[in-house]
C-alpha cells in the first residue's frame, strides 16, 4: 500500500528526514516512536504534503501512484488521511458544512454521487456516536473553542466519516486524559479492517496499549534507527531512547 | 477651480425658510470648503479628482423607467416590506408602499414635497423635521455635507413613534437607472426612531444598467431616549458610480443605534458614519463589511464620539481586497473629558486577496477621560495558509478552500445583522462575489 524509499526532506532549508525506509502494507498497523525532533511530525506532514516541508531525495509510492506528485487534496481524495497533532480552527465555517464539503469531495474522486444535507446528516450522526462526540458540536466553528480533547475527538470523527486506506495519526495522544485517550482508540480500533492500514506517530507507549500496532519503528535523527514488534514499544517504555540512540551511534 | 456642480441648483426651490436659511448657510459654508484635497487630514487616503473633474451636473428632475420586477432581486425575498424608492434621486410614488399601508406607528414624509410646495412638512412630523432636517450632520467640516444640505432635491423622512416597536424593517432604495448617467444626485435622508421605540431601517444604494453617475447622500439619525436603531446600509452602485453615503447620529439617553455598512459597489466610494452618544448609558455598534475587486476604491471613515459617562460602543469592519484595488478604513473613537466609564472597542481586519490590493488601515482612539477601557486594533493578512493545507488535507480542493475561507472571514462580520433575511442575502452576495475569483493566487 504505502512504500517510503530514502525519503530526505527539508524545513527551511533543515534536513529533517535523512533517508526514510518503511513499507506498510494493507491492514497493517505501524507505530513511529522517537525523542522530540526526530521527524516523526515531519514524516507525517511529509505524507499529507503540507507545503512548508521540501522532499530533497527518495520516494514514496502509494497504492502504485507517486505520493509526492500529487496536491494534498488528491492524496486525500485516493485515501490518505492525517490526525493532526494541533488541529486547526476555522473560524466561520461550521464542523458539519466542512465535513460534508470533504465527504462530497472524497465521494466525487471516487465516483459516487455527492450527498445533500439530510442524508449526511446520518451518516455523521452514527459516526458521532463512535467518538462520543456531541451532535451540537456539529453546528459549531471547524474546532474554535474546542477543548484539547474534543480537537482530537473531532479529528477521528473526520477520519470516520471520511474512511481512510492510510490513516497517519500525528501524536493522537498528546495533551489527553486517559479517557479521552481510551475514546480516541475506540474510534480508530473501530475502523481497522483488512483493507485499511495506520501509521501511528506518537511519544509514548501508553497509546499502544489502546491501538496495538503489528510494527513498532523507533525514528531519530531523521532515520530508524530500529523496528522490531510490539514489545519494542514495551521496551522502550521502560529503558528510554537514550540506550537506542547509544547503539546507533555506536 | 470652477464648480459646475453647486451652479445648477437653481431647479429647486428652498422650501421653509428655516430650511432655506439652512440650505444658504450650506451653501456659503461650501464656497469657504471647496472639495476636499488629499491635504485633508480625513481624505489623505481618497482622491475626490474623478468627481470633481467629471463635473457631473445635478439630476432634479424626475427621470428614469424602472420596473418592480427590475427592483426585485433587490428586496431580499422579502417583496412584503414597506418600500420607499427613489429613482434617480426623485421618490418614486410608484414603486413605493403607500402611506396608508406602512406599518402602525411609521410616518413617512419627502424632502421633495417639502420643498417644492414651500410650505411645512405633514403636521405628524413637522415638529421633528424643523428640529432636525439639516442640522444633525455636521456641514463644517465635511465639503460634500454641505454640498448636499445645499442642492438636496429630495430625501426621506421616517418618523417612528414613540413607544412603537415596527418588526418590519423599512427598505430606503435609492436606485439609479441610465437616464442618470453623467448627471449627480444629492439625497437627505431624516429617521427618526421616537422614545423607546424600535425599528430597523434598510438603506439600499442600486446602480442599473451601468452608468456612471454621483450619488451624494446623507442620512441623518435620531435616536431618541431608550430607543433602539438598526440601521443597514448597502451600497451596490453601478461600478463606474461615485458613491458619497453619509450616516449621521444623534442618540438619546439609554438608546442604543447599530448600523453597518456593506459596500461592494461603485468605482470610488465612501462611507462616513458618525454617531454622537448624547446621553449617559447608550450603545453604538458600528459593524461593516467592503469586498472590492478590479480597480475599485472603498472608504469608511467612521466616528464614535462619546460625550457621556457609562457608554459603550462596538466596532468590527472587515475587508476583502481583491485585484487592484485600494480600501481605506479610517475609524476613530472621540471620548470627550466627562465620559467616564466609557467601554469602547473597535477593530479592521483586511484579507488581500492578490498582491496588488491595497488597504490603508487607520483606527484611532482620543480620550480625555481618565477611567475609561477603550481597546483598538488592525488587522491585514491573507488567508490563513494552515487552514488551507487542513482543508486541502481532508479532500477539498484549492479553489472551494479558498473560497470557504474568505466567505468565512466575510459571514463572521454579517452574522451580527439582525434580519435574517438581510443577513442570508448579503451571505449569498459575499459567496457569488468571490466565487469564480480567482481568490488569492499566489
Amino acid at each position: 500500500m504505502l512504500e517510503i524509499k530514502g525519503l530526505k526532506a527539508n524545513v527551511e532549508d533543515k534536513e529533517i528526514l535523512r533517508g526514510i525506509d518503511l513499507t506498510v502494507k494493507a491492514g497493517e498497523v505501524h507505530a513511529v516512536m522517537g525523542p522530540n525532533g526526530s521527524g516523526k511530525s515531519t514524516l507525517a506532514q511529509v505524507l499529507a504534503g503540507h507545503p512548508a516541508y521540501e522532499v530533497t531525495g527518495g520516494s514514496v509510492t502509494y497504492d502504485g501512484r507517486d505520493l509526492m506528485e500529487m496536491e494534498p487534496e488528491e492524496r486525500a481524495q485516493a485515501g490518505i488521511f492525517l490526525a493532526f497533532q494541533y488541529p486547526v480552527e476555522i473560524p466561520g465555517v461550521s464542523n458539519a458544512y466542512f465535513l460534508r464539503a470533504a465527504y462530497n469531495e472524497v465521494r466525487k474522486a471516487n465516483g459516487q454521487e455527492e450527498v445533500d444535507p439530510l442524508e449526511f446528516l446520518e451518516v455523521v450522526e452514527a459516526k458521532s456516536k463512535l467518538v462520543q462526540m456531541d451532535p451540537e458540536m456539529l453546528n459549531r466553528s471547524v474546532n474554535v473553542g474546542f477543548s484539547g480533547g474534543e480537537k482530537k475527538r473531532n479529528e477521528i470523527l473526520q477520519m470516520a466519516v471520511l474512511e481512510p486506506k492510510l490513516a497517519v495519526l500525528d501524536e493522537t495522544d498528546s495533551g489527553l486524559d486517559i479517557d479521552a485517550l481510551r475514546i480516541v482508540a475506540d474510534g480508530v480500533n473501530a475502523l481497522r479492517a483488512p483493507d485499511r492500514s495506520t501509521i501511528v506517530v506518537t511519544h509514548y507507549q501508553r497509546l499502544l496499549n489502546y491501538i496495538v500496532p503489528d510494527y513498532v519503528h523507533v525514528l531519530a535523527h531523521g532515520r530508524i534507527i530500529k523496528s522490531g514488534g510490539k514489545e519494542l514499544a514495551l521496551e522502550l517504555e521502560a529503558r528510554g531512547y537514550d540506550w537506542l540512540l547509544a547503539e546507533a551511534t555506536a | 477651480m470652477s464648480d459646475p456642480t453647486i451652479n445648477d441648483a437653481s431647479a429647486v426651490q428652498d422650501g421653509p425658510h428655516w430650511l432655506a436659511a439652512r440650505r444658504q448657510a450650506a451653501r456659503e459654508r461650501f464656497a469657504e470648503l471647496g472639495f476636499p484635497t488629499r491635504k485633508n487630514e480625513n481624505w489623505h487616503y481618497t482622491s475626490v479628482n474623478p468627481i470633481v473633474e467629471a463635473g457631473y451636473t445635478q439630476l432634479t428632475t424626475p427621470s428614469g423607467n424602472v420596473t418592480s420586477a427590475a427592483l426585485a432581486p433587490f428586496l431580499f425575498d422579502q417583496p412584503d416590506w414597506p418600500l420607499v424608492v427613489f429613482l434617480n434621486g426623485r421618490y418614486s410614488a410608484e414603486l413605493s408602499t403607500p402611506a396608508d399601508q406602512l406599518p402602525e406607528g411609521v410616518r413617512v414624509a419627502t424632502l421633495g414635497a417639502l420643498l417644492s410646495e414651500g410650505q411645512e412638512a405633514p403636521e405628524e412630523v413637522r415638529e421633528l423635521v424643523r428640529e432636525h432636517l439639516l442640522a444633525i450632520a455636521d456641514t463644517q467640516e465635511n465639503a460634500f455635507t454641505a454640498l448636499n444640505a445645499a442642492l438636496a432635491a429630495d430625501g426621506v423622512v421616517v418618523a417612528i413613534g414613540s413607544e412603537m416597536v415596527v418588526d418590519t424593517p423599512i427598505h430606503l432604495i435609492f436606485v439609479t437607472d441610465p437616464a442618470a448617467d453623467s448627471r449627480a444626485m444629492h439625497t437627505r435622508n431624516l429617521v427618526v426612531a421616537g422614545r423607546h421605540s424600535r425599528a430597523s431601517i434598510l438603506e439600499s444604494y442600486v446602480g442599473l444598467g451601468g452608468a456612471a453617475y454621483f450619488m451624494n447622500a446623507v442620512t441623518e439619525v435620531v435616536v431618541d431616549a431608550g430607543a433602539t436603531l438598526n440601521h443597514v446600509k448597502v451600497q451596490r452602485e453601478s461600478d463606474r458610480a461615485f458613491h458619497i453615503g453619509t450616516a449621521d447620529a444623534s442618540q438619546g439617553r439609554d438608546s442604543h443605534y447599530q448600523h453597518f455598512s456593506f459596500a461592494t459597489g461603485a468605482a470610488l466610494s465612501r462611507t462616513n458614519v458618525h454617531t454622537l452618544l448624547g446621553g449617559e448609558g447608550c450603545g453604538a455598534t458600528l459593524n461593516g463589511l467592503y469586498m472590492l475587486d478590479g480597480e475599485q476604491h472603498c472608504d469608511h471613515q467612521t466616528r464614535i464620539e462619546h460625550k457621556e459617562p457609562n457608554c459603550f460602543s462596538r466596532e468590527v469592519y472587515k475587508g476583502l481586497l481583491a485585484g487592484r484595488s485600494h480600501g481605506v478604513f479610517n475609524g476613530k473613537v472621540y471620548v470627550h473629558p466627562e465620559a467616564q466609564k466609557t467601554d469602547g472597542k473597535q477593530e479592521n481586519n483586511v484579507i488581500l486577496l492578490s498582491e496588488t490590493a491595497q488597504i490603508d488601515s487607520k483606527p484611532e482612539l482620543e480620550i480625555y477621560a481618565d477611567d475609561v477601557k477603550c481597546t483598538h486594533g488592525a488587522t491585514v493578512g491573507q488567508l490563513d495558509e494552515t487552514a488551507l493545507f487542513y482543508m486541502k488535507s481532508r479532500g477539498v480542493d484549492a479553489t472551494t478552500a479558498r473560497q470557504l475561507l474568505t466567505y468565512a472571514f466575510a459571514a463572521d462580520v454579517i452574522e451580527t445583522i439582525e434580519q435574517e433575511a438581510v443577513r442570508d442575502g448579503l451571505e449569498s452576495l459575499t459567496l457569488e462575489r468571490f466565487t469564480g475569483i480567482e481568490v488569492g493566487a499566489r
